[in-house]
């Protein structure tokens, strides 16, 4: 009866005119970004939002994990979890009472290239937001009580990353493509390196790391560029001028063709695979991006077609573009049961190739320009997703108006370059791949 | 096609940021379908999430998983759409989508720019009434429902441990049976199964329509009358009338030992009152308790055994009201090292005792009701949060008025109710205690517990449940 009736309600409405593609209104106005210089020199940039009462701050500092001195890995993500455990006059727990009894969120990360933080607050709250992030970044405590807590806890953490079989897959891939390159190197840190880190290091990380010539900064909120700088400058203003970092060498990217087997007693096998890739300023960027879209990104991926929807050999595959300032690599990682793990790697390959061969159709041309013109913008909605972004946009020196051009950047790419961009960087013979499991019928290869 | 809330032990469970001050709109159509709007201007961009009143605690016994089986086939096509091609169409117009499963509710989603509302609004309308699946779709994702149980649950040794503990936990409640569905149930799901369910609970007076963004009432009603408008009223829905737990009367002890283990977790769930099951006032009282006991690092529980006592490295509480049925209220922890779970245990028990004997003080409960009133306007600032709370509180058997009534509610908890909570819900016999440890440790510790332990790993069993204390 109910089926029926859904019937009669399905021949009322049933030809839905779905092919449709609208051009995406970008939405300029709820981005206008303005570029504040502090009364003290310090520049950011800010976004207006008077959508809630709100004050987010994200910022970074250029040098990251790979920075780590040799032996002592982990050190900068240490410091990321000690900067908020005491600083100035106030210790541990009186600190994170401070940013507890009053709301305040403030996190802090370091990934391989940079060390990167955020602050967010009511807005009645911005002040003291600013006066306790400042006294993190330059006066932390580092007092034995959280130096020795933070310690035991990142050391349990690692012990558990080790437990996650992704984690193994990764970390072995890392390493047969970056060999001694400091990215190939533990930059979480191991038993060892951690117990090696002392608290004069953490001190000199603090010195020499944070200052006003490798930062960045942006801001979300109800506030103008006065106050913006104003609270810049109470943050910022004490850093020292310049950081005593190091550049790090250009990446060399090995292993091509491995096959890296870690035996471990698990139903399910998981694969890390990829080979080099280009850099986000390379010219090819966004054709690059395209056609790992087509490739791997999302749940319509060719990738996730032919091993997900078709076969049912995987609950997620995926490939992505992966942009670090001395490399560029194209990555992806998929899971599936030991016994046909091999036949899921099998049309990964077959995938590579053929994009490689064929490059992407008109129509995903099209279909993957308006995903990628979209979508970017429907993220950005939060006040912490947009500090972030203005954030990453800075770093990665792409330009205050790169907002205004993505979308014309996107839109220029041609069918012929996607081809050939497809061609020259898509190798399936190159892909290095590393699995954990008993995965059945695959070989290790040197 | 698969964000998967389980149900599973306090250490996977996330506080949802409460809803009050999202302001929302709401109407209700002929048909029955609740519509509600939370406005945000900020970009051009709307979310529109449609829940059913239905999740996997509604599955048929013996058919573990069919909920979530259903939501995977839900993008597999319709009479005028092609196996897969909703994604396919909400990405070429800009947008992103996927669905979820929880005990309670089933959800689809899709973020878009405000322009493409309408189509996404026309998609998931069709999509109530008229999925069609070819049964040779049906059958690879049957395996890939399987390739997800083993990425969430059969690689990962405490989400194993989360399985038991709440299928030891709830004697009776549905609860107990994990949203993903049991391996051996599972592999045994049918097309038809997955289309009785449809046909049973998937229409317009059993789901709540939210849509959040830059939008408003006046825009979201037309198009809701003029796509879900249309669709007929399904049969009357009552939700697990009968569903209810036995009194509780042993304590129980589930532990699980893997050689993936290398760090030990301890945690305990006490059966725990919800806002679904009426308890209001009482939910609020232990929401608060949840945030002075358990979160962050100034909370009772961090202050004394990470901070004071040095003998955990991570310790919390966990406490979601938004649920139809009874909850748990949780505490999880992990010691140091060289520490045993079962000082670990006998630390947290004291606290407990003190809890039970003096209470919290005023400026514990002030200082709480502040925090939580703060993170109730920051979740206001994504448009995920506010969809979120509205629907998780709609779809466990609250009102939109029990929903603005939040604040108030907060405010009006004192020490008493809280006293009055804990003494209700820290009771031993009403609770599971489960210990995550690794072989070797085990094998090590006492000569008893070892010999156990290498049977089990002999044996292939991984785990078993003790008797209570």
């Amino acid at each position: 009866m109910i089926a029926l009736a859904r019937d009669v309600w399905n021949h009322r409405f049933g030809i839905l005119a779905f092919a449709l593609v609208f051009l995406i209104a970008l939405p300029v106005d709820a981005l206008s970004i303005k570029e504040v210089t502090s009364p003290k020199g310090i520049k950011g940039w800010l976004i207006q939002d008077k959508t809630v009462p709100l004050f987010t701050m994200n910022f970074a500092f250029r040098g990251g994990t790979a920075l780590d001195p040799k032996g002592k890995e982990g050190l900068a993500d240490f410091v990321s979890n000690l900067l908020d455990e005491g600083a100035g006059t106030l210790k541990a727990q009186a600190f994170q009472a401070k940013l507890e009894n009053n709301s305040i969120g403030m996190h802090f990360s370091a990934s391989a290239d940079y060390f990167s933080g955020s602050v967010k607050a009511l807005l009645e709250y911005r002040g003291l937001a600013a006066d306790l992030l400042r006294m993190a970044l330059t006066k932390p405590r580092f007092n034995a009580e959280p130096v020795a807590r933070i310690r035991s806890q990142h050391l349990s953490s690692l012990r558990r990353r080790v437990e996650r079989p992704g984690y193994t897959a990764r970390r072995a891939w890392k390493l047969a493509v970056f060999k001694d390159h400091p990215y190939g190197r533990n930059l979480d840190g191991t038993e060892a390196s951690f117990k090696a880190i002392k608290v004069s290091d953490l001190r000199k990380f603090v010195i020499k790391r944070f200052a006003r010539d490798n930062l960045v900064v942006a801001a979300v909120g109800d506030i103008d560029k006065k106050t913006f700088g104003r609270l810049m400058d109470r943050v910022f203003a004490d850093l020292p001028a310049r950081a005593d970092t190091r550049a790090l060498p250009e990446a060399k990217i090995s292993g091509a063709g491995k096959v890296i087997v870690i035996q471990r007693d698990i139903p399910q096998s998981v694969a890390f695979f990829g080979h080099r890739g280009i850099k986000r300023k390379h010219p090819d960027y966004y054709a690059a991006t395209i056609v790992n879209h087509v490739l791997g990104g999302g749940l319509t991926s060719r990738l996730a077609t032919e091993i997900r929807e078709k076969r049912g050999l995987a609950y997620s595959v995926h490939s992505r573009l992966v942009t670090m300032e001395r490399a560029g690599l194209i990555t992806g990682r998929v899971a599936t049961a030991n016994a046909r793990v091999a036949e899921s790697l099998a049309l990964i390959r077959k995938q590579w190739a053929g994009i490689a061969k064929n490059g992407i159709t008109a129509q995903e041309l099209k279909d993957t320009k308006s995903y990628l013109t979209g979508s970017f913008f429907t993220r950005l909605n939060s006040t912490g997703r947009i500090a972030g972004v203005l954030v990453s946009i800075q770093l990665q020196d792409i330009g205050i108006d790169y907002l205004e051009r993505r979308n014309r950047l996107i839109n220029e790419v041609t069918l012929p370059r996607v081809r050939r961009v497809a061609r020259q960087l898509f190798k399936p013979e190159e892909l290095t791949i590393s699995l954990v499991g008993r995965p059945k019928g695959v070989k290790p290869r040197p | 096609m698969g964000v998967l809330a389980g149900f599973t032990s306090a250490a996977a469970l996330v506080s949802v940021a409460r809803a009050a001050v999202f302001n929302p709109k709401t109407f209700t159509l002929a048909n029955g379908l609740t519509v509600v709007v939370i406005v945000n201007h900020r970009m051009p961009v709307v979310r529109q999430v449609l829940f059913y009143r239905v999740g996997s605690a509604d599955d048929p016994p013996g058919k573990s998983g069919t909920a979530h089986y259903l939501e995977h086939l839900m993008f597999k096509g319709t009479h005028t759409t092609k196996p897969n091609e909703f994604s396919k169409i909400v990405a070429r117009n800009g947008g992103r989508d996927n669905a979820f499963t929880s005990p309670d509710a089933t959800g689809y989603y899709q973020t878009v720019a405000k322009d493409r509302l309408e189509l996404v609004m026309r998609m998931e309308a069709d999509r109530m009434a008229n999925l069609v699946v070819d049964p040779k779709e049906a059958v690879p994702e049957l395996k890939v429902v399987l390739e997800e149980r083993r990425s969430r649950t059969d690689n990962r040794p405490s989400a194993q441990l989360d399985e038991q503990m709440a299928s030891t936990l709830f004697l009776n409640y549905p609860y107990r049976v994990p949203v993903i569905g049991w391996k051996h149930e599972v592999e045994n799901l049918t097309l038809a199964d997955a289309m009785t369910f449809y046909r049973k609970y998937y229409a317009p007076n059993n789901a709540i329509l939210v849509v959040t963004g830059d939008v408003t009432m006046d825009e979201v009603r037309p198009l809701a009358e003029k796509y879900y408008g249309p669709i007929p009223r399904g049969p009357k829905i009552t939700r697990r009338a009968n569903a209810a737990e036995p009194p509780h009367r042993a304590a129980r002890r589930v532990t699980l030992r893997s050689k993936h283990v290398r760090e030990p977790r301890w945690t305990r769930d006490y059966l725990a009152p919800s806002r679904g099951q009426g308890q209001m006032q009482r939910a609020s009282a232990l929401e608060v308790l949840d945030v002075i006991l358990g979160s962050g690092a100034t909370s009772r529980l961090y202050r004394a055994l990470v901070i004071e006592k040095k003998l955990a490295l991570s310790v919390g509480s966990v406490y979601d009201a938004d649920m139809l049925g009874p909850t748990v209220f949780g505490i999880y922890a992990r010691p140091n090292q060289g520490v045993t779970l079962e000082v670990l245990e006998s630390i947290i028990e004291a606290e407990i005792a003190s809890l039970l004997a003096h209470g919290v003080t005023d400026a514990e409960v002030k200082a709480a009701k502040k925090m939580l009133m703060a993170g109730a306007i920051f979740a206001r600032d994504s448009l995920r949060r506010g969809a979120g709370a509205i629907g998780m509180a709609l779809t466990s058997g609250q009102t939109i008025a029990d929903v603005e009534n939040w604040p108030e509610s907060i405010n009006k908890v004192t020490p008493e109710q809280i006293l009055e909570a804990v003494q209700d819900v820290f009771r031993i016999e009403s609770s599971v205690t489960g210990l995550l440890l690794p072989l070797d440790k085990a094998v090590a510790k006492t000569s008893k517990d070892g010999v156990a332990a290498k049977k089990r790993a002999k044996s292939g069993r991984s785990s078993h449940s003790g008797k209570g204390r």
